[in-house]
């Protein structure tokens, strides 16, 4: 008889201490979280370094793939922004392109026995995380939105065209809204990741129960392996989709502050 | 009642919000496929938008799911 363990779904999103370091009475240990944070940023590097090493007029596979990203993210940023939106090209490409690597890298398989702290860990099932990142993009669309219209930034929450008695109202709304775009921006990918992990650890512990239980209910862990398969495959579309839908909010968010004024 | 079990009867009642997002997913994915048989020519270029409507809908659903995780899950 195998000896066969199941952790709960939620030992995977446990944050493990590598380095323990103390600044004062903050812990600022270096985490699993901040080693996988490390590996996706110098993946990332170590990828573009790659394929423009020897950049080309005629791209080879490498500077192909790096293009069809840097043309995709470019060509939302244009289209959403505008002109104004050239300068925040390096912004909303870096953002979309460290999310969809830490989603990825999530669904990496660990290797079998290796040690807690080196588990594959998802960085952004983290609400911290998340929240960090949509704290940043609404701070520089609160930042631009100044600098760039002064108080006619104001203007966002009084759309034109209202009747005067339906203004109080609807400026209510729209500061409530804008208020909670940090929230939904943060959440919207924290949820994604942290239920889909979920699921998939889920099924994987009705295999081990299943094949434990041993005999003819060893046969029937059959069903959640291919339910695995098939979560496996819907996660790599959210993954990337989650992404992009960071990617395109941000702009949307940062076209709302970029023509403020202008309604 | 015991708040355990009043916890696990919330637990239960979060995966309402699947119903939510199983009718607003088949209203996007229903809508974009009669709009992509109608013009097919202008189907690739709506497909984003779509999954983007996919994704967010998809999340009031989610956020159901992680309530009732938190419920079960938490002190």
């Amino acid at each position: 008889m195998m000896d066969l363990r199941v952790a709960g779904p939620l030992e995977q999103f446990e944050i493990v201490p590598i380095v323990p370091l103390h600044f004062g009475s903050f812990d600022i240990s270096f985490t699993n979280s901040s080693l996988w944070m490390v590996i996706g940023t110098g993946a990332i590097i170590l990828f573009f370094a790659m394929a423009t090493r020897r950049a080309s007029l005629i791209p080879g596979r490498l500077q192909g793939m790096a293009e069809v990203m840097y043309e995709f993210i470019a060509d939302l940023v244009r289209d959403t922004i505008g002109s104004d939106g050239r300068k925040f090209f390096p912004y909303v490409f870096t953002l979309f392109l460290w999310i969809l690597i830490a989603n990825l890298f999530g669904l990496l398989p660990t290797f079998p026995g290796a040690r807690h702290e080196l588990h594959t860990f998802t960085t952004t099932s983290h609400l911290i995380v998340t929240l960090a990142l949509a704290m940043l993009t609404i701070l520089i669309v609160i930042v631009y939105g100044f600098m760039k219209n002064g108080l006619k930034f104001f203007k966002l929450f009084v759309p034109s065209g209202v009747p005067v008695w339906l203004l109080p109202l609807i400026a209510v709304i729209e500061i409530v809204s804008f208020l909670s775009r940090p929230i939904s921006l943060s959440v919207r990918l924290f949820a994604n990741m942290f239920a889909g992990h979920i699921i998939l650890k889920l099924f994987a512990g009705f295999i081990i129960s299943l094949f434990g239980a041993g005999g003819a209910f060893a046969l029937l862990g059959i069903f959640p392996f291919l339910g695995t398969i098939a979560v496996t495959m819907l996660e790599f579309l959210v993954a990337a989709l989650q992404a992009y839908v960071f990617a395109v909010l941000t702009c949307i968010y940062l076209s709302d502050a970029a023509h403020a004024a202008d309604h | 009642m015991e708040a355990d079990a009043a916890k696990l009867i919330g637990a239960g009642l979060a995966a309402l919000p699947l119903a939510g997002a199983a009718i607003g997913l088949g209203l996007i994915f229903s809508a974009f496929l009669s709009g992509a048989f109608r013009n097919p020519s202008a189907s690739a270029q709506n497909q984003p938008t779509m999954l983007l409507a996919f994704a967010l809908t998809e999340f009031t659903g989610l956020l159901g799911f992680v309530i009732a995780m938190l419920l079960i899950y938490t002190q």
